[in-house]
């Protein structure tokens, strides 16, 4: 029930970015995070993105494994890009006449889409450096990096054990439920019902609230989660 | 009814109170489980019955994975000169590390990406040192002949040796006491012998809820539930020869 995605998913694959550990890449991906935000503008966009491609490309991504989250990210990037550059241009230059709503000029809608390229490439950018965190990580140092890193909680009555778990499970069910997404169009598609919206919604919020209790009871009946 | 034998030889052992499971439904509270009194002490028990028949809910009482509506269930564990019991009701956390769980799907039960990853997930809370706990991981994991797949991907395992894994990352625990939920349905001829194999040689009690009679037929003793009720409790042979006679009624 795992999608073939590199989102969530560890490349067993000896690496620079492999060798780096957990706590550098967590710290270097809050720092990106926070460069990317603070920097504005389609130029600044465009290094950032060319950077992430490189720290993928690194973390062993390949060409398959960007059109995968590309393609994902899409679905996505796609209405939200329309609505910022609309919302940028009309903000811009847009408003009601005398004759009812004036279009913004093309220079409007050019910065418009200016705009909603810097945001969406911001977007991918993240997700590419996220996914390059994830596929050179592997989950188990993970959980220990969290727990040493919030030990000194302890003393305030935080279980880091606990939160550790629930960050590597929150990572895992990426690919879970994307899965599940797959499987859920595949079955729509059988029945010719791909284009009915509620023949893939509904089963797949049912299978992924089922996979979290699944999930549950298979911690359970380790006994693991419950100290 | 059959008696079940006499005298305990597990180091363990289950009592069930006038248990009774119920579930809401838009009319009323389904029964699942009639009212059932049961002393599980021997070291190999299958539980046999057609689909619906409450044998599964019978299983998920012992760990704890499902509550008595009514009723209770103990656990007892025996350790040396020492006993421990345990209410799945009052205890459920500690009843849960005593009694391992294995799913009928492996896939459901595997939580980590990579075999290495999932063996060290159970030992995690009894290794807290990084090293120790993946020489611990190593030697499960060569004890159930999984070396070689050490790093490989959970996904990319066969059914066989996913139950394998699965039943590996519940040892890892070290409980006193296995249920198996029809650990062998999924799997071919081969991957079954395997597992069973594997499960007669435990040095645990184990529970077994089966549709597989060669392996209810190799256990201590065997119980038949029907219409979420007790309909035979006793030897194997006659359990399955019962189960069988009401099979193709």
């Amino acid at each position: 029930m795992t999608a073939a995605s590199p989102l969530g998913e560890y490349i067993a694959r000896p690496g620079p970015l492999h060798r780096v550990s957990p706590g550098a890449k967590l710290i270097g991906l809050f720092v990106f995070a926070i460069l990317t935000m603070a920097t504005g503008g389609a130029a600044a966009t465009t290094i950032g993105l060319l950077l992430a491609v490189v720290i993928a490309g690194i973390a062993g991504l390949r060409g398959r494994d960007f059109w995968r989250v590309t393609r994902r990210f899409a679905l996505i990037a796609v209405p939200l890009l329309l609505f910022t550059a609309a919302s940028a241009a009309f903000a811009r230059d847009g408003a009601w006449g005398a004759h009812g709503l004036d279009l913004p000029s093309a220079a409007a809608w050019a910065a418009g889409f200016a705009r909603g390229y810097s945001v969406i490439g911001d977007l991918l950018a993240l997700v590419l450096v996220a996914s390059a965190v994830t596929a050179s990580t592997a989950v188990e140092d993970m959980l220990d990096t969290i727990t040493r890193a919030l030990a000194p909680l302890r003393r305030f009555g935080a279980k880091p054990e606990r939160v550790a778990l629930a960050f590597s499970l929150v990572i895992r069910a990426i690919p879970s439920i994307l899965g599940i997404a797959q499987e859920t169009a595949a079955a729509a598609r059988a029945r010719g019902l791909e284009r009915n919206p509620r023949a893939r919604v509904v089963p797949l919020v049912l299978r992924t609230v089922a996979h979290a209790q699944l999930t549950g009871e298979a911690l359970a009946a380790r006994g693991i989660g419950e100290e | 009814m059959t008696a079940p034998r006499a005298g305990s030889d597990a180091n363990s052992s289950i009592e069930l109170r006038n248990v009774v499971v119920t579930a809401p439904t838009s009319q009323d509270d389904a029964t699942i489980l009639h009212p059932t009194s049961l002393t599980l002490d021997e070291r190999r028990i299958a539980i046999i019955g057609g689909n619906g028949s409450g044998k599964s809910t019978l299983a998920r009482l012992i760990n704890g994975l499902v509550e008595p509506s009514a009723g209770g269930v103990n656990v007892e564990l025996r350790g040396g000169s020492t006993s421990r019991s345990l209410d799945t009701r009052r205890d459920g956390a500690a009843v849960r590390r005593a009694v391992g769980f294995v799913f009928t799907d492996p896939s459901a039960q595997l939580i980590m990406p990579t075999v290495v990853e999932d063996v060290s997930l159970s030992l995690r809370r009894s290794h807290r040192d990084a090293a120790a706990r993946r020489a611990a991981v190593l030697a499960t994991l060569e004890r159930f002949g999984l070396q070689d797949l050490a790093d490989h991907s959970v996904h990319t395992l066969s059914g066989g040796q996913k139950q394998l894994l699965a039943i590996a990352s519940v040892l890892a625990t070290d409980p006193a006491i296995l249920v198996a939920d029809e650990p062998t349905t999924l799997l071919d001829l081969r991957n079954a012998r395997m597992i069973g194999d594997l499960l007669m040689s435990l040095p645990q009690q184990v529970i077994i809820v089966t549709h597989d009679l060669e392996l209810a037929a190799r256990t201590d003793r065997a119980i038949v539930i029907d219409g979420g009720r007790v309909v035979f409790d006793g030897d194997p042979a006659a359990a399955i020869a019962q189960y069988r006679n009401a099979a193709s009624q």
